[in-house]
């Protein structure tokens, strides 16, 4: 009989079923890998700002805490960018000619907001609660790193869901004493146990969650409403 | 209006229609006459979920056309990562006090409706205000509101109100306009020429400008007032029975029996909250010895009229003839019997009376309908004070309103000086008199001959087109002001935003154009009540407290200690009876009623009101509680008037519409099952007075025979761009202001032409199953578990099937008999431990009155897109919680009919049917008994509505929110995801109320754990009070119909009562075992028991 495919078409099948199954998979594999990428999470990527404000001079050189500024972290669901008073609080004292603070100087005189750029953006379908977080005691730094080491801030984690469900699958990886919250250079390791061994996160984390009685949430009613 | 040419179809076969009723057996309670029918087309429409043509596309835009549309969108909506991009954070220069973002705040203001005030909790969301909640400490609502509070913030974003201060058209501003008045004033002598027409005011602030300043200023300008839709034939019947012009004040809690005659006091008027909530009061399912009883005459069926023990339809012209009947059996001095009732109507009349007689001085109450003429009001205080109830039941005070009189006499008064030329300049605040003025008055016509016109309205409406200078007026939550509410109590208005739309108020024009100009409304306002607080009849206040301390207290609480109305000792006249016995003796002159002397009612709009709501589209699309239209007003009859007048009630299949919107005879409304709502009906052309209007015909079973009752505020010219456009037709086109509230010699002509209506009605026929559970208070006492025994399933259950005693219980240990009929297998009811919350409803069916503000209150709460009217009769209207209406009895016997409502929000099934079927797990249940619903992670396969037996859930079919209006979306609640087309959404229990609440119950009792140095006591620690979660529809019921709590606990209401009423409670389509946490309480009523029908067979 003859033959209807030639005898390149042997390889050519095989090439063609590996070579879509291949593509697929690495597309695939490919797209879950990109959206977790800092391009697509936006991780560790700072932006321009209208004043280059540096979260490590004002934290760490002179020892302000998150909540002069950040004023609603306790009570509301949104930790707030505080309005140009907070600013001219100090600056209407200090450098008061200074060239870099003339934005902030000029929003005070005009009544002009400054306009931020965002760094810190979940989707619009998700409603995250800042003061349930900080009142059970996770730290600014689980979340946000070691903004007092940042000169611009950036994103110290992706914000992808699966990063959230990581901590509330286990909050005992995240768990510190409510006064060391806002703490950001705390390490479990000052703090020690009852038995005199400085404490591991582990250790502290368990202990914490019991005291606290930390519920691990995973409703999706916890977030999505 | 789109019309579709037919030819004559049989009517109804009336004799079929009468065997089979006598024939039938038990209750029968069904929907739609079509049911009644069983027609061919009707059994048909039962066998399908949706209609047949529901694969055909029959939107104007071709198949592949979308299927081009939702490539792209395909394409598109790929890799584009999952984070949208940053954008800005603009926080303010210096942050407002007490302002925390994320944080509500509520503000006591009150809602003017009409003139009169409705104490609200307006919630404010970082300055935008997005709900109104009603205001607990308000003796005029006690916490709750009515529909149009609810839509009132939509009114104040309408992009529609925002044209500007013009003159001509021109921009102008406010010092032009000014100065412009001034100098009219300056040339007029004294302002001998100047007429202002105002709506109701009961602003004491504006009042006192009025009377003291500016009228004191310029003596010769006359004020007129015009409102269209509410009527003073009270006051002047109270005046001429009374002595003195009076207000009643009805006080519902202590009335044994109440008798309304064609008063829908439940549902409309200054008090109908007030009245509602302590309506409710005494139908209290746990005291049913202390039931009491509502006889109801009306001429119109209304929610009172659904919620009436006993009921009797009878015409309008012929109510007060019947009072007559009851003053007679009462024995009132000076009332002979009247002729020309039925025996049965007699009948009634006697027992009614009977039992009211026999009941103890002061504790019965008979209400008079505000529309009834004035005579009757004055019969009615008479028999009040014959039965003892003056002081008691009802209470007399000053009139509210200012200047109060006949108001459509005032604007036939004003046309008239028109004519005279006296006229030189108009004022016109408010209302709309080119609209609402009547065919006999011919405002339009007048006011066009007025040589100045200046218009301050919300909208740049009818009138405003045929006025010089438009002026922007401000809405009530952006505005400083005053109202006083049903009994006189002031409260004092206050802003929750800066004007929108650049409205200013009237009360800031009338000062400038003063001896002392240039004051702020604030303090306008403020100055008032501390004149007020001087006087000496505030002593002992003042003695108690300083003025500042007390005006805060004031604006904090929303409403001004002390301004109650108090009530007046007053006396009968001698003469009360005698107007109302001449007015009869001419009545009975006339034709007997018949088809060829049919009547004509006219009533404000349960979605209108009179017309100033027409652009509001939730009012618009929110289902009139009896008839369930949407987007339409429609001549309603009786089912025995449409028959003799040849209406078609036939609902075979419809031919094409010629317009071609609507093609291949889709859907007539006996093939729409499922959840479509498109009614074809007949229009008829009615003609009154020498004018005539067409409008499309609704059957409204129990409507008195021989009377047609159409709605106002419908078919607008200028209303904005929702209402504007073939949105019902103008009724007040063939009303006169002689003849405002009913007229007799109706013309009633087929055109042979039809309408579309779109209305909910036409799903969810009961079928057997008992969804509604309806006895008496003497049923409930002679067998408690009368509910439980009607949990068997009908026709579809084997011989010899163990007959379910009593209900579902939540206690999950109890054992469930084997049902035939079950959705789901018995293993996967879940055996789960309910560690914490478990949140549940109750819905009393006794007390709701179908008002529909929780439909209205949640549409606000959770964001709900409007959808429009060719949606809505597809079936896709997007309400979360929906009024189901049944009407029980013979259509043909009309004084038998009985309505009922059920409210039926997502049922939140522990074992859901729609949880089972998603195959992307967006919907899931949570730890605390939610059926939580994740829009991200729908997919819109609509399986779970599919599968869902209430058809709660609700599909965005198209992109329904408005994305594009700026306005439009500052009215959203920042607390719910507003939804994007292709996703399903539900009731949620108000999730993000509860999550708060919780979110706050646990800061507190980490905070209280922390400061005590212990371990956290979950239990102890962050409990939630019962009655810190409300969910919207809760929240704003006037008659407490829904009870929602933590049904763990066992001191919340909704366990409590549940516990309690045990035997009352029941859940819908138990038997399918989806175990819904939303349980029912049983409808009882007190009928009395001589005037129980002989169609009550027991129970099916």
């Amino acid at each position: 009989m003859p033959q209807v495919f030639p005898k390149y078409a042997n390889v050519l099948t095989w090439a063609v079923i590996l070579g879509v199954i291949t593509t697929v998979s690495l597309l695939g594999v490919g797209a879950m890998v990109f959206a977790r990428s800092p391009y697509a999470t936006l991780k560790e990527t700072a932006y321009t700002q209208p004043i280059q404000f540096s979260h490590a001079h004002h934290v760490n050189g002179l020892g302000i805490d998150c909540r002069y500024c950040h004023t609603s972290v306790e009570d509301a669901s949104y930790a707030n960018i505080p309005p140009t008073k907070t600013c001219m609080n100090c600056h209407s004292q200090i450098w008061v000619g200074s060239k870099m603070l003339e934005p902030v100087r000029e929003s005070y005189r005009t009544g002009k907001s400054l306009e931020w750029s965002r760094i810190h953006r979940l989707s619009d379908f998700v409603y995250f609660d800042h003061s349930i977080h900080v009142t059970k005691g996770i730290g600014c730094a689980s979340c946000h790193g070691r903004v007092d080491e940042m000169q611009a801030v950036y994103q110290h984690g992706t914000l992808l869901m699966e990063w959230c469900l990581d901590c509330h699958r286990a909050p005992e990886k995240n768990l510190r004493p409510r006064d060391q919250v806002f703490n950001m250079a705390f390490k479990p390791s000052d703090l020690k146990q009852s038995n005199g061994q400085p404490h591991t996160q582990a250790t502290l984390g368990a202990e914490l969650r019991q005291k606290y009685d930390i519920r691990s949430l995973l409703e999706c009613s916890t977030c999505h409403r | 209006m789109s019309s579709i040419k037919t030819e004559d179809k049989p009517a109804l076969d009336l004799e079929a229609v009468m065997k089979r009723l006598e024939n039938a057996d038990g209750r029968q309670y069904w929907r739609s006459l079509e049911e009644l029918s069983a027609g061919e087309g009707f059994q048909e429409m039962l066998q399908r979920e949706f209609p047949r043509q529901a694969g055909e596309w029959t939107d104007p835009v071709s198949r592949r056309r979308f299927l081009t549309l939702m490539g792209a969108s395909l394409a598109l909506a790929g890799l584009s990562g999952c984070r949208p991009p940053g954008g800005k954070i603009v926080p303010n220069i210096k942050d407002p006090d007490g302002v925390t973002p994320g944080k509500p705040l509520f503000f006591a203001t009150s809602m003017p409706m009409a003139g009169y005030g409705m104490g609200v909790l307006a919630e404010s969301n970082q300055g935008r205000p997005t709900k109104i909640e009603g205001n607990k400490e308000h003796p005029a609502s006690l916490g709750a509101t009515d529909v149009f509070a609810q839509a009132s913030v939509l009114g104040l974003y309408d992009p529609d109100r925002e044209a500007g201060l013009t003159y001509l058209g021109k921009p102008k501003s406010w010092e032009d306009l000014c100065a412009s008045l001034k100098a009219d004033l300056a040339r007029l002598p004294k302002g001998k020429g100047f007429y202002l027409l105002t709506e109701t005011i009961t602003s004491p602030t504006l009042l006192n400008l009025l009377e003291n300043e500016f009228l004191k200023d310029y003596p010769e300008v006359q004020w007129y007032q015009h409102e269209p839709a509410v009527s003073d034939n009270s006051i002047a019947g109270l005046s001429k029975a009374l002595g003195v012009p009076v207000q009643p004040v009805y006080q519902l809690k202590t009335a044994d029996v109440v008798l309304s005659l064609d008063a829908d006091f439940l549902s409309r008027g200054p008090g109908h909250l007030r009245y509602a909530k302590d309506f409710s009061s005494r139908r209290d399912l746990e005291k049913l010895d202390s039931f009491n009883r509502l006889y109801v005459v009306e001429s119109v069926l209304s929610s009172t009229g659904a919620k009436a023990d006993n009921r009797l339809p009878v015409r309008a012209a012929d109510i007060e003839r019947f009072a007559h009947l009851i003053a007679f059996f009462l024995k009132v001095e000076g009332v002979s019997e009247p002729k020309g009732f039925s025996a049965a109507e007699r009948l009634w009349a006697e027992y009614a009376a009977e039992d009211i007689a026999a009941r103890a001085k002061g504790t019965t109450l008979v209400i008079a309908g505000d529309e009834q003429p004035a005579s009757l009001h004055s019969l009615v205080a008479a028999i009040n004070d014959k039965l003892g109830n003056n002081g008691k039941t009802v209470l007399y005070i000053d009139p509210v309103h200012a200047r109060p009189g006949d108001r459509a006499k005032s604007l036939r008064g004003l046309v008239d000086e028109i004519a005279a030329g006296k006229v030189q300049v108009l004022f016109v605040l408010g209302a709309n008199p080119v609209f609402t003025g009547g065919s006999d008055v011919g405002f339009q016509g007048a006011l066009e001959k007025v040589p100045l016109r200046y218009r301050m309205g919300l909208y740049h409406d009818e009138t405003s087109k045929l006025s010089h200078w438009h002026i922007p007026d401000s809405h009530y939550l952006e505005s400083w002001g005053d109202t006083r509410s049903y009994d006189g109590t002031a409260s004092v208005v206050q802003p929750l935003v800066a004007p929108l739309y650049g409205g200013r108020s009237f009360v800031e024009l009338l000062v400038n154009l003063g001896a002392n100009p240039n004051r702020d409304a604030a303090s306008l306002v403020k100055d008032f009540w501390k004149a007020w607080f001087e006087a000496p009849a505030q002593a002992s206040l003042k003695s108690s407290t300083t003025f500042e301390k007390f005006y805060r207290k004031s604006l904090h609480d929303g409403l001004v200690d002390g301004s109650r109305f108090s009530p007046k000792q007053v006396k009968l006249v001698a003469d009360a009876v005698a107007e109302s016995v001449k007015a009869v003796a001419s009545a009975s002159e006339s034709k007997p009623a018949g088809k060829d002397n049919l009547e004509i009612t006219y009533r404000p709009d349960e979605a209108v009101f009179d017309g100033r709501y027409a652009n509001n589209g939730w009012l618009l699309e929110m289902p009139k509680p009896l008839t369930k239209i949407t987007w339409d007003n429609a001549a309603i009859m009786s089912f025995k008037t449409a028959l003799e007048l040849g209406i078609n009630l036939n609902t075979e299949k419809r031919p094409e519409l010629e317009d071609g919107v609507y093609r291949s005879g889709a859907s007539s409304f006996g093939y729409t099952g499922g959840e479509h709502g498109r009614a074809y009906v007949d229009t008829i052309k009615l003609t009154v007075n020498g004018r005539d209007l067409v409008l499309p015909v609704w059957v409204v079973p129990g409507h008195p025979d021989y009377s047609i009752n159409v709605q106002l505020g419908y078919g607008r010219e200028r209303a904005g761009r929702v209402g504007t456009k073939d949105v019902g037709a103008d009724v007040y086109k063939i009303r006169t202001s002689q003849n405002p509230w009913s007229a007799l010699g109706l013309k009633v002509e087929r055109t042979g032409k039809q309408h579309i209506l779109a209305c909910t009605q036409g799903h969810h026929y009961m079928e057997g199953r008992h969804l509604v559970r309806s006895g008496s208070v003497e049923e409930t006492k002679k067998d408690a578990e009368w509910v439980h025994k009607l949990n068997s399933v009908p026709e579809q259950h084997e011989e010899g099937d163990h007959d379910h005693g009593h209900d579902h219980k939540h206690d999950h240990k109890h054992e469930h008999g084997k049902h035939k009929l079950s959705l789901l297998p018995e293993a996967i009811s879940p055996k789960y431990a309910y560690k914490q919350h478990k949140w549940g409803m109750l819905i009393n069916l006794t007390a709701c009155n179908g008002c529909s503000a929780c439909v209205v209150a949640c549409q606000a709460e959770n964001n709900i897109p409007v959808v429009g009217k060719v949606e809505v009769t597809r079936g896709r209207e997007m309400h979360w919680i929906r009024i189901d209406r049944y009407f029980e009895g013979n259509p043909l016997k009309p004084t038998e009919l009985k309505a009922h409502y059920q409210p039926v929000p997502c049922q939140q099934c522990e074992n859901a049917p729609c949880e089972q079927v998603c195959p992307v797990a967006a919907t899931v249940h949570s730890y605390d008994g939610l059926n939580d619903m994740v829009y991200n992670r729908c997919v819109g396969t609509r399986y779970c509505s599919n599968n869902c037996p209430y058809k709660v859930r609700r599909f965005n079919f198209l992109q329904y929110t408005d994305y594009a209006s700026v306005s439009m979306k500052m009215v959203n609640n920042p607390e719910v995801t507003v939804r994007t087309r292709g996703v399903m959404e539900k009731c949620t229990y108000c999730v993000q109320r509860i999550r708060a609440a919780e979110i706050e119950a646990e800061k507190r009792g980490k905070l209280k754990a922390e400061r005590e140095n212990r371990a956290l006591d979950r239990q102890k620690d962050c409990q939630i009070q019962d009655g810190e979660v409300v969910t919207a529809c809760q929240a704003v019921c006037p008659a407490d119909a829904i009870v929602f709590g933590d049904l763990s606990d066992k001191n919340s209401k909704v366990a409590k009562l549940q516990q309690k009423v045990e035997n009352l409670n029941y859940s819908i389509l138990a038997e399918l075992n989806t175990s819904p946490r939303t349980t029912y309480l049983a409808e009882i009523r007190n009928p009395n028991p001589k005037l129980t029908s002989s169609g009550g067979k027991g129970h099916a």
